[in-house]
């Protein structure tokens, strides 16, 4: 197959201030009545001396026209999953979301958060039944928030019920958790802001997997607990998971699991088999939200009976048929979000899985697996892509580009580049550290047909074919982006770059 | 669903393929693969119990639509509820934008494949900036709540101190986000929050009080404007010298849509700018509108405490042609895990993109005009309700959003203005018990005078 070769839009946009002309508006807001006014006078007056914007803010200034053009030009210059074969982006699962849960999500825009419950029992249903009916029967957990609005607001939400876990038993001196380096770096950033103290575990070198004896050599009087990913970001499931989480209670500490990417092990294995105590899902990912340019996402945070009494306030609860908001919860840690969090993605979730059902989650999770193997035999046969471990991949797999670099002198970088001028979005580079040098980590969920596949890989061959015959014409690309070569080295100076327009008019003007 | 089916939503289930695929891969099926990766012990084995799916869209919908029709909305309700989410107009092209493809679905691309998201990302920085007016902004992050608690943890690095004031008059669902943020596992790593009260005649900031607690252990003073209780905190200039005098950060968090008519944060002395985005052009969502922002000087120990993802211009190769990339990226979490300033995540970019869609088209002219016309309906409701018996507006000076004491319970008269169709303002009774009987009412440009007369009649009805 030779790949279709795919040219960006490049509309050679300017940034919106230089299309501005003084005295054109976009839009008209409503006036007051004569009412009003004759009662009130004018808004500027209402305002406190001092107070008073002296001069307006130097937004531009452009008709509705041409603010509606502007930013469909950048949309277009922007290769968006539903545009393409956007399976590269590993850890992410790039999965369809169904057009139809838009509309769906649409009916919830006019609803405030603080409305009384009886106004708000259709959301309430769906976030209550969501939990208890789905992800309960998924995960094996008890009960459940939607409260973080992303996946590493749910594993900052862990670390605040393990600190307040152990605060009131009366030991505030179990102050380190455990990881993994390829655990996703939320799992040690979280409980770091958090205040613990991270110790990391590295894998086997040979295999990959990870080491049971490091993390017996780590457990101790000290430990609050472990955070890990499983299938770890390389794809490597532990199979000893049970054993872990055996070690870290069998130490007093508390297990959460990174269940961010559960969608190849979606009604084949889970949390509460392997020992966990509380896990999160990043709900955007495994049941399928747009990930809107990087949010609005969701974790669904779920935990076993024994620690329901520390999820944030407010619970949801069913009492006599009706859905409830119960804020008096005392051990409650309080909030991590305002409101409920972002129930918008929490009822196409619900919606995607009510399209499904059992046995379409378990056909969904067998085929995002079957994707993945498929691809790997594919991809392994490509010159100069390596895969570091030799054990078989769940989900996705780290591939690294190392060989080809030392051949050739083109690496991760310049391919993430060139595969673009074949209509498909750059690699995810991966997580640092770079224990795996030049990598990527392809993830083909159940959206992928077969067709696409070899077309993605496809992509990857003919790059790699170029990057040993004509290593520069990589190293040189993109050749039809909607721009040129960036250059890279002001990004780090305080004295070149420029956060904000009026910052690079002061500078660079 | 028979062993044959397939589902639109998987194009590989169709069982010649996967046979093929299987056949290439050297497997029998997918259980046998399981079964190399996952021990035995661990795999389920039975089929979950789930709810019979709706396998056709349309019986997907009715069913979906079916359980939503359960709320009642603030179009078919008159809501005066705000409190950290408000009700404000959604200009079309703010809706058309946000629902394109390509911003909708875009996750974590490059900065050529995605040059269109950078770039629109990059004016909402600049946009927000000039709001606040501040030079060095990043994406935006989840709400309000991060946003302080993000601020507060860069003043205490950058000061190196571990306590910050903050007055009694900010939210209180952003309180305990923030003691959240400020609590350790050690209370000794503790950033020490110690309460600032404010005066009860006037809703603001008790001055002396502030300078009271001031002294130079003080990180920083934390406060909003407008505050919880909607009033504009006249005095900003005044609490920034004093945290200044300390040597303490001023941090501020505010309702970006005030500033069109009012003084910018920096204006008044903020270092560090925080608030909410959700009122530039994003719809309320039950709550998941919510989008918060940071912003502050263009200093380097301002910029290495970010912990999000922030966007800076650069040249490329062609002469007068942009580029967009991350700044010091090496901060973020994703570079460094737990050594990162704080983390970062997937966070609420599309609302960002909508916000600065929303600023383009209002420009400063219609930024001026609503915040006039916001101003104009919230005086006004206020001057009528207070004007009924059994009903006062205690705090005068106020932007959008006012207390209002009733000489009966707030959760009785919520009861019966729902009877009318009307959503009161939410109940401050067990927050602020000083206040008395009192619930934050929030008007905006998106109430008529048909609408405030209805709640002034009922009010009457409540109170005859």
């Amino acid at each position: 197959m030779n790949p279709r070769e795919y040219h960006a839009p490049r509309w050679s946009e300017p940034i919106i201030y230089e299309l501005s002309t003084p005295g054109e508006r976009g839009f008209i807001p409503p006036t007051s009545e004569k009412k009003i006014k004759e009662k009130i006078g004018s808004g500027a007056s209402l305002i406190p001396e001092g107070m008073r914007r002296k001069t307006k803010p130097d937004l531009p200034e452009l008709s509705q026209a041409q603010v509606l053009r502007h930013y469909l030009r950048l949309s277009q210059m922007t290769l968006g999953m539903e545009m393409e074969i956007d399976l590269g982006v590993g850890t992410c699962t790039m999965k369809y979301s169904p057009k139809i849960n838009e509309e769906l999500a649409g009916l919830i825009k006019d609803v405030h958060p603080l409305q009384p419950e009886e106004t708000l029992q259709g959301i309430l249903e769906i976030a209550y039944e969501f939990g208890n009916k789905y992800l309960r029967e998924i995960s094996g957990m008890d009960t459940f928030t939607f409260q973080p609005p992303g996946g590493s607001v749910g594993c900052y939400n862990n670390a605040l019920i393990m600190r307040k876990y152990h605060a009131d038993r009366g030991e505030p001196h179990r102050d380190e958790i455990i990881t993994t380096i390829f655990s996703h770096p939320c799992d040690a950033a979280t409980p770091a802001t958090a205040g613990y103290k991270v110790i990391t575990l590295y894998p086997d070198p040979e295999t990959g997997l990870p080491d049971t004896e490091a993390l017996k050599e780590a457990v101790g009087p000290k430990t609050a607990g472990c955070f890990i990913t499983n299938p770890e970001d390389i794809g490597i499931f532990n199979r000893n998971i049970d054993e872990w989480t055996g070690i870290i209670h069998d130490a007093g500490g508390l297990c959460s699991y990174d269940q961010a990417n559960a969608n190849a092990i979606m009604g084949v294995t889970r949390a509460r088999e392997a020992g966990f105590d509380m896990l999160f899902f990043n709900l955007h990912k495994t049941f399928s939200s747009p990930h809107g340019s990087s949010g609005p996402g969701s974790a669904g945070v779920g935990v076993v009976k024994e620690l329901e009494e520390y999820l944030p306030v407010p619970v949801i609860v069913k009492k006599d048929g009706a859905y409830m908001l119960d804020y008096d919860r005392p051990k409650s840690i309080g909030k991590v979000r305002d409101f409920m969090g972002n129930l918008q993605v929490v009822l196409r979730c619900y919606a995607w899985c009510m399209a499904l059902g059992a046995k379409g989650l378990r056909e969904a999770a067998e085929v995002s697996m079957i994707n993945n193997q498929y691809l790997m035999e594919k991809v392994k046969k490509i010159k100069g892509v390596t895969l570091t471990y030799p054990s078989r991949r769940v989900d996705q797999a780290r591939w690294s580009l190392e060989q080809m670099k030392k051949d050739t002198g083109v690496g991760i970088g310049d391919v993430n580049k060139r595969v673009i001028d074949y209509g498909v979005q750059s690699f995810f580079t991966s997580h640092h550290p770079w224990l795996i040098p030049e990598p990527f980590t392809p993830e083909p969920a159940e959206t992928y047909s077969k067709a696409d596949i070899d077309y993605w890989c496809s992509v990857l061959e003919k790059v790699s074919e170029e990057a040993y015959s004509d290593p520069e014409l990589v190293k040189s690309a993109p050749h039809n982006s909607s721009i040129h070569k960036i250059e890279w080295d002001g990004f780090n100076d305080p004295e070149r770059w420029a956060m904000s327009w009026r910052a690079y008019r002061r500078k660079h003007k | 669903m028979g062993k044959d089916f397939v589902h639109p939503y998987i194009p590989n289930s169709v069982p010649k393929i996967k046979r093929e695929m299987l056949d290439f891969i050297g497997a029998k099926d997918a259980d046998e693969l399981y079964a190399e990766m996952i021990p035995e012990r661990l795999l389920l084995k039975n089929e979950m119990q789930l709810p019979e799916p709706l396998l056709s869209e349309q019986e997907l919908k009715r069913h979906v639509a079916g359980i939503l029709s359960k709320n009642k909305t603030t179009e078919e309700y008159i809501s005066f509820l705000g409190g950290g989410c408000w009700q404000h107009y959604v200009p079309k092209v703010c809706e058309v934008i946000q629902s394109r493809s390509e911003f909708l679905t875009a996750y974590a691309g490059g900065a050529y494949s995605d040059h269109g998201r950078f770039q629109a990302n990059f004016e909402f920085q600049s946009l927000i900036c000039e709001l606040l007016g501040m030079e060095v902004s990043g994406l935006p992050t989840y709400d309000w709540g991060a946003a302080a608690g993000n601020s507060v943890r860069m003043a205490s690095r950058i000061t190196g101190r571990n306590e910050i004031l903050v007055p009694r008059n900010a939210s209180p669902a952003r309180l305990s986000i923030l003691r959240n943020f400020c609590g350790s596992v050690d209370p000794k790593g503790d950033i020490k929050i110690t309460l600032v009260d404010y005066e009860p005649e006037t809703g603001k900031v008790d001055l002396s009080d502030l300078e009271s607690k001031l002294s130079e252990k003080i990180a920083g003073v934390y406060f909003e404007n407008p505050n919880y209780l909607g009033v504009i905190e006249s005095e900003g200039a005044k609490i920034s010298e004093l945290a200044h005098s300390v040597g303490a950060e001023s941090i501020v968090g505010v309702d970006p849509i005030s500033l069109g008519v009012l003084a910018s944060p920096a204006e008044y002395g903020a270092d560090i700018a925080c608030g909410e985005a959700q009122p530039l052009g994003v719809s309320m969502y039950a709550g998941g509108g919510s989008c918060g922002f940071i912003a502050s000087r263009d200093e380097e120990r301002y910029v290495a405490e970010y912990p999000l993802r922030i966007l800076s211009i650069a040249p490329t190769s062609v002469e007068g042609e942009f580029g967009f990339g991350q700044a010091l990226y090496s901060r973020t979490s994703y570079m460094a895990r737990e050594k990162a300033k704080d983390w970062v995540g997937t966070t609420t970019v599309l609302w960002g993109i909508t916000a600065a869609v929303y600023l383009s088209l209002l420009g400063p002219q219609g930024m001026k005009e609503l915040g006039e016309t916001v101003l104009e309906k919230s005086h006004y409701t206020a001057a009528v309700l207070d004007e009924l018996s059994g009903v006062e507006v205690p705090y005068p000076g106020f932007f959008k959003e006012f207390p209002v004491r009733f000489t009966r319970p707030v959760k009785e008269i919520n009861e019966k203005l729902l009877g009318h169709k009307i959503f009161g303002g939410n109940d401050l009774s067990k927050d602020f018990p000083e206040i008395g009987k009192s619930a934050l009412y929030c008007v905006t440009e998106m109430h008529n005078l048909d609408m405030i007369e209805k709640l002034e009649k009922a009010l009457r009805e409540v109170f005859a």
